[in-house]
């Protein structure tokens, strides 16, 4: 807001004319200074757009087997070429978009959900459950992920395909899990945000209303504690794309006939010396996803500081 | 500082019980019994299974079984890999090394990478080179590991032909010619792991020195007429660092998931390539146990970023 007070008196006079600008509106302000955001939120939506309309445009299928064209380079026929059954790889590099942003956003909701409840009840309750809350908190820090992300898949994965099926069994194990991997940073700022937020006059007018313990959590302390919490989110899909894809990479993520942009890279890694493209391609749609996505977080960073001076 | 480091250790005991309960209890959620195959062996009458079971302890209740397990873990009787045929232990003790020296060398080359930049780029904020240096950090660590290395491999090993691109333990070569060929294996590993992380650093250790360049004492320092490559580096380089030391031990389980998928693109033959093989073939107490090593190794880097901050801190006392 620092950016907004006006330097001079003159400039006060016509500043009480303008309409009062919102939080969200303020926002968008400071968010649009970071031009490199901006540009990313443009080719994220383009990429976002592309996987869910894209297969409705681009019509071939993702497993149609033609071995007249195996390996091909990209040609106007196959723009980004195809691999070694001859399946086209834009449709491929489509359909596992879809299934790599989808594991991002639903990851990041189950790692903001379990974040915030845990950052929420240790703020508000202190004493021996915020100490027992961040020691569990801090012993999730440190475990090895990856390791156990490969470990819990190996173990839970034929008994959940069994129960729901290959393709969402898998589903639901990957997200949960990474989301259960994700949501320290969110608990610890969440808890910060709390202790300083209870203890301001608002709150101490609210709670002198008679407002309930949960009315002031839900409406008064939360919605002013979201601004970090967006940012940490934003974040937190980067980082889930990267885990699925590191999963399905490693062979273990996504059953063989689905072609998330990992198991593309998996499949193709064997065959960088005569078709690279294969490799190029999904590759780099995780690059381009993932880039916007962490600039993208760094504007809304900009935006949701109130320290941070953003010239106007 | 004997009393200091005693009592960090102390505090480590509890997180390693904490990863051990959470390990075991993934274990033992999950489904699948090891004696399936007897269970549909028309052969083995039950009253014989239910001995075997009963005196494998597997009908004990759960904290008997899990304190039995803890105990062997300690004693270092881990198992015996179903594949290999050779105890668990010996099989990660052959491996341990490479992967720590790959690590340590990314690690250190993060460092060496990390430091100059962050330090140069917050004693110019918002010059060409900071802005420069910011967008090629988020490049940085936008590129995932495995599609660095296969970027690599493209380039050095197929294209121009330089490096190879299967790691080998053994090479039949003795002195210089040795050390060249195990140098020249290493350096694109050694690279993917080493930029990612450098890229993730260079931006901590900035935001670390911007907060440390405000402080007064630094503007003493000034005053007192010290040059200012003295007040950078003895007065704020050495106080930025503090923070920069916690977030280098808590980046260390990424490095590990990083170290993992490194090791599988170059098939270096250390406990990550280890794991994965383990995995891919169901044996279960290799899996265990490398995924117990890797949280026994987090918790000591964790121990030893404490023991660098203490000397980093004075204030933090040693008692």
């Amino acid at each position: 807001m620092a950016g907004s007070i006006p330097a001079s008196a003159t400039a006060s006079v016509t500043a009480a004319a303008v309409p009062r600008v919102g939080p969200w509106q303020e926002a968008w302000r400071r968010f649009r200074k970071h031009r490199l955001a901006v540009v990313s939120l443009v080719i994220l939506s383009l990429l976002v757009l592309a996987v869910l309309v894209g297969p409705f445009a681009w019509r071939l299928p993702i497993d149609e087997i033609d071995f007249t064209a195996r390996l091909e380079g990209p040609s106007w026929a196959h723009p980004m070429g195809t691999d070694d059954l001859g399946q086209d790889i834009l449709a491929r590099v489509l359909y596992g978009g879809r299934i790599s942003l989808a594991v991002g956003f639903a990851a990041m909701m189950v790692a903001i959900f379990v974040g915030v409840l845990v950052g929420a009840v240790a703020g508000m309750a202190g004493g021996r459950i915020d100490a027992g809350l961040m020691w569990l908190t801090d012993l999730f820090l440190s475990l090895p992920q990856l390791p156990l992300l490969l470990l819990i898949i190996y173990l839970f994965r034929d008994a959940l395909t069994q129960v729901v099926g290959p393709e969402l069994g898998v589903f639901i194990l990957i997200v949960i899990i990474i989301g259960g991997f994700n949501w320290m940073q969110v608990a610890r700022l969440v808890r910060a945000q709390f202790f300083s937020l209870r203890e301001k006059e608002f709150v101490e007018a609210a709670r002198a209303l008679g407002a309930s313990r949960m009315r002031l959590v839900l409406r008064h302390i939360l919605p002013n504690a979201m601004g970090p919490v967006i940012v940490a989110a934003t974040i937190d899909i980067a980082a889930a794309i990267i885990a699925e894809s590191t999963l399905s990479f490693l062979g273990l993520g996504f059953p063989p006939d689905v072609p998330t942009w990992g198991r593309l890279l998996f499949d193709a890694k064997d065959n960088l010396d005569f078709a690279p493209h294969w490799a190029i391609f999904p590759g780099a749609m995780i690059f381009l996803t993932v880039l916007s996505i962490n600039f993208i977080g760094d504007g809304l960073r900009d935006a949701f500081d109130p320290r941070r001076v953003v010239a106007s | 500082m004997t009393q200091y480091l005693i009592r960090r250790l102390l505090i480590a005991i509890p997180s390693l019980l904490g990863i051990s309960v959470v390990l075991f209890t993934i274990l033992a959620l999950a489904p699948g019994d090891p004696f399936e195959e007897l269970a549909t062996n028309p052969a083995i009458p039950p009253d014989v299974r239910a001995n075997l079971r009963a005196s494998l302890g597997m009908d004990d209740p759960i904290h008997q079984r899990y304190l039995n397990w803890l105990f062997a873990m300690l004693r270092g009787e881990w198992g015996y890999s179903f594949v290999s045929r050779v105890n668990v232990d010996q099989l990660i003790l052959q491996r341990l090394p490479t992967t720590i020296i790959v690590i340590g060398a990314a690690q250190l080359l993060a460092l060496c990478v990390a430091l100059p930049v962050g330090v140069y780029a917050a004693t110019r904020p918002y010059s060409l080179f900071d802005k420069i240096a910011n967008t090629l950090a988020f490049v940085g660590f936008s590129l995932p590991t495995f599609f660095t290395g296969l970027l690599l491999i493209l380039l050095f090993s197929i294209t121009l032909d330089w490096l190879p691109f299967v790691y080998r333990a053994q090479i039949d070569a003795t002195g210089w010619r040795w050390w060249w060929e195990h140098i020249r294996q290493s350096i694109m590993p050694v690279l993917v792991l080493g930029l990612f992380q450098g890229a993730a650093l260079v931006r901590f250790v900035r935001s670390a020195v911007l907060d440390v360049v405000r402080l007064d004492h630094v503007t003493t320092a000034r005053a007192k007429g010290l040059p200012e490559s003295t007040v950078t580096l003895k007065h704020v380089v050495r106080n930025a660092m503090i923070p920069v030391v916690t977030l280098v031990a808590l980046q260390m389980p990424i490095v590990f998931g990083g170290a993992i998928v490194t090791e599988q693109i170059f098939r270096i033959p250390g406990i990550g390539s280890l794991l994965i093989t383990a995995i891919l073939a169901n044996d279960t107490p290799v899996i265990m146990a490398v995924t117990f090593v890797f949280a026994c190794l987090v918790i000591l880097f964790n121990l030893i970023a404490d023991v660098l901050y203490g000397w980093l801190d004075p204030r933090i006392s040693y008692r």
